[in-house]
């Protein structure tokens, strides 16, 4: 009689999705692809040049070119008081440059014209004189005492220097250290990188002047965030402007902020009367747009002999760019760096942070992770590692000391975080076996008889996704609930919407299979719309692996509340008293009697056509889900490599991956979120990352030079799961989409540094390419990316 | 077809030379009447309005907008519309018939093939080009033949399952 759960496409189903049927015949719906009558194009100039006055700005010759509608600077922003923005960091940030550009790429002048062919023509037209200022590349240059201030534009701002901040218990932690019988030292720079989704940043702004609506299609991962920021800065009334999200082609953190292209969009098309386009070039969204890291580290563990941690030390000082545009809670400086060694059970950490700006691109957007988890995992698993080497015992036995034991939750982190289920122990296991971990001293020294150099790296790690509860998470004062919202047909179909944005994460498949679970509705019967402010409901977006946490947790309980109508309609409809009804799925039926029923169905279209006396018409409901703690999902990488000691090169010959990411929506996209995310640790552990030459030159500012891999390079990868259900989460769901960019890049890391480690090798900076591993193997010293910076020394 | 010029949005001003060209894509001989610098993925999109083509990186190196030129994968962002004059073009728009989608389309669908959609139709037409030539690729020739195109958010392991699992459908139907 019940429903067969996985047949309708309910929880546990690797539902095909339903995105894809547009997808694969190239019927996606990207803000490029939509025209609109009468468009014009917008094309952007940006700076060459990292520091630099502005002498003048000559436009005369791009006004000239036929074809030209517009063409906007800094001045004209600032007759509008638009001049400069504010940041998700209460930075601001300039939209064109009115005093002086600071950095490479920054946005100077906008053409509106025709045709984008015209546009570049006429920025190529425009004439800036530049006068030319010191260069600030690093922290060392930003804190000399001597150095150029990149922003004398801030009343009040002394030198370069973004925030001190603190967190932790300095004194009990320096005791930790006093008492140790061992302490272990890292210092690393985990370098900038670059989101680099495939699709650039973009927007088609189109203000009706006879209406006085603004509607703007771009690329946001947050748009109800726009619509409030645009209601704010742009003095428009909310109810008239309309963000809309389309299809996004990929966003990992970098389609988060409002970028100068919107609001220069928005304003060309207040000021020609049509709607303005606006799509950026690769070049422009490498070296503009949001990047991600660029943080220097200094870490110590306080250690007993036997291996237990007794305390952390934690030193960061991060590169912020021209702008403190780091997307980020408001609370945290740096992001969530302080949820370092939660799965580990050390009863103290103290940590010392300072930020500063450079002449780079501002930014400091969690790429694919959720505020700086990934560094915080990074330098956690590779102080672990070092550890475990100065004591000289086997890493994997190292970690399972330290971890917290399955009965110990909830747990109170070193940093204070408190998390709430996991086996941590059990997931190490499985991954162990499946690399065949017991044999594999014997098997590299099998292989060091050849001449064949082996090593085997772990990364375990447990990160808190899904910001967040409204005590701590807030952006900007707007605390991060998240929201749904279902509407039930007469027949039994429905159409839910929700606060967040899919960008290839599936949520139009996986957010019906949360009604069908609830409510027994075919998941093939429920629609799922995204990203229309003026029909969705508010919500904070899709970023930092929030939407199931939070926006799948706010469509579970929109769909409970439905389900408590139903039941009345049911009790209704078989003439029996509430009390006396049953539900399974998809239909109640009367307790002394299981074959009289109703479906969910039946009651749907009694909501319309046979309500009981006194009840509201209609099914349909929302909620708005204000999560009571963060998910913590947890994972251990196991990676096995091969380095080639006559280059360099390194190939990785097994990687296992075991992920406890709790309750399965749909197994298919979960597996699909993990290989995506390893491919991007990989990527990062292996050769993507920007860098700045002296004079403040992106080298990384297209992808000749900034590396991703391909197919041919990317290597295999085998999936293991785990399942401890999240104890607050209306369905026990964790977030995934992040875990595998975050915890991979320290396994790749420890294994090359564990085939080093007879070397004499501890560190070799990310990327390992060839020349480093090379240096590193001939010298038997440590190579840094970038000299080692230290705080507070 | 008529002319494309009122498919373009501007008239081009009278110093630039226009260039009549008649290109066959997807089975369809089209004509329109071109600025020679106009670059074969923006006729695509803007003229012939075939958006499936995406363009991600302007440079020959991101493959988003491969297409299929007599029949060899190209990156259309950096070939000139012009070049293509006589010649025939095929996009993920052709792929499908009326009534049926293509094995690759299908592959893709059911291995999990894609995420944000964007890199997909340039995955499939380079993966169509290697199953042409090669209904039995092995693993290895499949992850080569797309080296050309980069994907940020599968992965490469589905999309490499995809390419797999429509040769074998296709081996099945050419049976």
């Amino acid at each position: 009689m019940s429903l067969d759960e996985i047949k309708i496409g309910g929880m546990g189903a690797s539902r095909r999705r339903v995105e894809d049927n547009r997808f694969i015949r190239g019927k996606g719906n990207y803000v490029d692809d939509i025209v609109l009558p009468g468009m014009l194009h917008m094309e952007i100039l940006r700076s060459p040049v990292a520091h630099a006055r502005i002498k003048s700005i000559d436009t005369s010759k791009a006004w000239d070119m036929p074809g030209v509608r517009l063409v906007l600077t800094g001045e004209m922003m600032a007759a509008r008081n638009l001049a400069w923005m504010p940041t998700l960091s209460y930075d601001t940030a300039a939209v064109l440059a009115t005093d002086k550009v600071r950095f490479q790429g920054q946005e100077v002048c906008a053409v509106i014209a025709d045709d984008p062919y015209i546009a570049k023509d006429a920025c190529a037209a425009i004439v800036v004189d530049y006068e030319i200022l010191p260069v600030i590349v690093n922290p060392v240059q930003a804190a000399a005492p001597d150095a150029v201030q990149i922003r004398d534009d801030k009343e009040g701002q002394v030198g370069n220097k973004v925030f001190d901040w603190e967190i932790g218990d300095k004194s009990r932690t320096d005791k930790a250290f006093d008492d140790a019988d061992v302490v272990s030292k890292i210092e690393l720079h985990y370098p900038r990188t670059h989101p680099s989704p495939i699709e650039c940043c973009g927007s088609l702004a189109d203000y009706d002047r006879a209406t006085g609506k603004l509607t703007v299609y771009m690329t946001s991962q947050a748009p109800h965030i726009v619509r409030a920021a645009v209601a704010l800065v742009a003095e428009l009334p909310e109810q008239n402007i309309r963000i809309v999200s389309p299809d996004i082609g990929g966003g990992f953190g970098n389609k988060v902020p409002v970028y100068p292209g919107y609001v220069i969009s928005i304003l060309a098309s207040i000021l020609t009367e049509k709607p303005v386009k606006w799509i950026e070039d690769k070049t422009g969204n490498l070296i503009s747009t949001g990047f991600g890291r660029d943080v220097y580290l200094k870490g110590e563990l306080a250690l007993r002999k036997d291996g237990k941690i007794l305390g952390v030390r934690m030193n960061t000082v991060s590169d912020h760019g021209a702008f403190f545009a780091d997307a980020q809670p408001s609370k945290f400086k740096i992001g969530l760096m302080h949820s370092a060694f939660a799965c580990y059970d050390i009863p103290t950490a103290y940590m010392f942070s300072t930020g500063y700006y450079t002449n780079k691109a501002p930014g400091g957007v969690a790429y694919r992770c959720s505020f700086r988890v990934t560094e915080a995992m990074f330098f956690q698993e590779r102080m672990v590692q070092a550890a475990a080497d100065d004591l000289g015992m086997d890493q994997a036995e190292f970690r399972r000391i330290n971890f917290v034991k399955d009965d110990d939750f909830p747990h109170r982190t070193p940093f204070g975080f408190l998390t709430d289920s996991g086996q941590y122990g059990k997931c190490l296991d499985i991954g162990l076996e499946a690399i065949g971990y017991k044999n594999f001293e014997a098997e590299k020294a099998e292989a060091a008889k050849r001449g064949r150099l082996l090593g085997i790296g772990i990364s375990t790690m447990t990160e808190p996704l899904g910001a967040g509860n409204s005590r701590e998470y807030d952006i900007l004062g707007i605390k991060m609930f998240d929201s749904a919202e279902l509407r039930v047909h007469m027949t039994g179909k429905a159409i839910l919407r929700t606060g967040a944005k899919t960008q290839g994460q599936g949520h139009e498949t996986t957010w019906a299979q949360i009604v069908a679970h609830e409510l027994g509705i075919p998941a093939e019967d429920i629609l799922v719309e995204e990203g229309d402010t003026d029909t969705a409901p508010f919500g904070m977006g899709t970023y930092a692996s929030r939407s199931t946490p939070v926006a799948g947790a706010a469509v579970a309980m929109v769909a409970r509340k439905i389900r408590a109508k139903a039941r009345k309609i049911a009790a209704h409809l078989l003439e029996v008293s509430e009390e006396d009804i049953e539900w399974e799925l998809g239909r109640f039926y009367v307790r002394s009697n299981k074959d009289r029923g109703v479906t969910i169905q039946e009651c749907a279209m009694a909501a319309y056509s046979n309500m009981p006396d006194g009840m509201e018409p209609g099914l349909e409901n929302n909620a708005y889900y204000d999560p009571p703690n963060l998910t913590w999902p947890f994972a251990c990488y196991i990676a096995k490599v091969e380095i080639d000691p006559e280059t360099g090169v390194w190939d990785v010959l097994q990687f296992v991956a075991v992920d406890d990411c709790g309750v399965r929506i749909n197994p298919m996209i979960v597996e699909g979120q993990i290989m995506g995310g390893l491919t991007e640790a990989y990527a990062m552990a292996n050769m993507q990352y920007q860098t700045y030459d002296e004079d403040g030159n992106c080298i990384g500012a297209n992808y000749m030079d900034f590396l991703l891999p391909t197919a041919w390079e990317t290597p295999g990868f085998e999936l293991y799961e785990v399942v401890t259900p999240c104890p607050h989460h209306p369905i026990g769901a964790k977030g995934i989409g992040e875990c595998a960019t975050v915890g991979g890049p320290a396994a790749f890391v420890n294994a090359v540094m564990n085939a080093l480690k007879e070397k004499g090798v501890r560190n070799v900076d990310m990327p390992l390419m060839p020349n480093r591993v090379y240096e590193a193997l001939t010298t038997g010293k440590d190579v840094y990316g970038m000299p080692p910076v230290r705080n507070g020394e | 077809m008529s002319s494309l010029f009122e498919e373009i949005a501007t008239p081009p001003s009278s110093d630039i030379p226009i260039r009549r060209v008649t290109i066959t894509v997807n089975g369809e001989p089209r004509t329109a009447d071109i600025e020679p610098r106009l670059l074969l993925a923006d006729l695509l999109r803007q003229g012939l309005k075939l958006t499936g083509t995406h363009k991600g990186c302007d440079t020959t190196n991101c493959g988003a907008c491969t297409v299929l030129f007599d029949g060899r994968p190209i990156k259309s962002c950096t070939m000139l519309a012009v070049q293509a004059d006589g010649h025939s073009v095929k996009t993920v728009e052709g792929l499908a018939s009326a009534s049926e989608l293509h094995p690759i389309q299908e592959g893709f669908k059911e291995k999990h093939g894609l995420q944000c959609g964007f890199c997909t139709p340039g995955m499939m037409l380079a993966a169509t080009a290697l199953l042409e030539k090669n209904l039995n690729p092995t693993e290895d020739e499949v992850r080569w033949a797309l080296s050309g195109n980069l994907c940020r958010c599968t992965g490469y392991q589905n999309i490499v399952k995809a390419v797999l699992w429509a040769a074998e459908k296709m081996r099945a139907e050419s049976n």
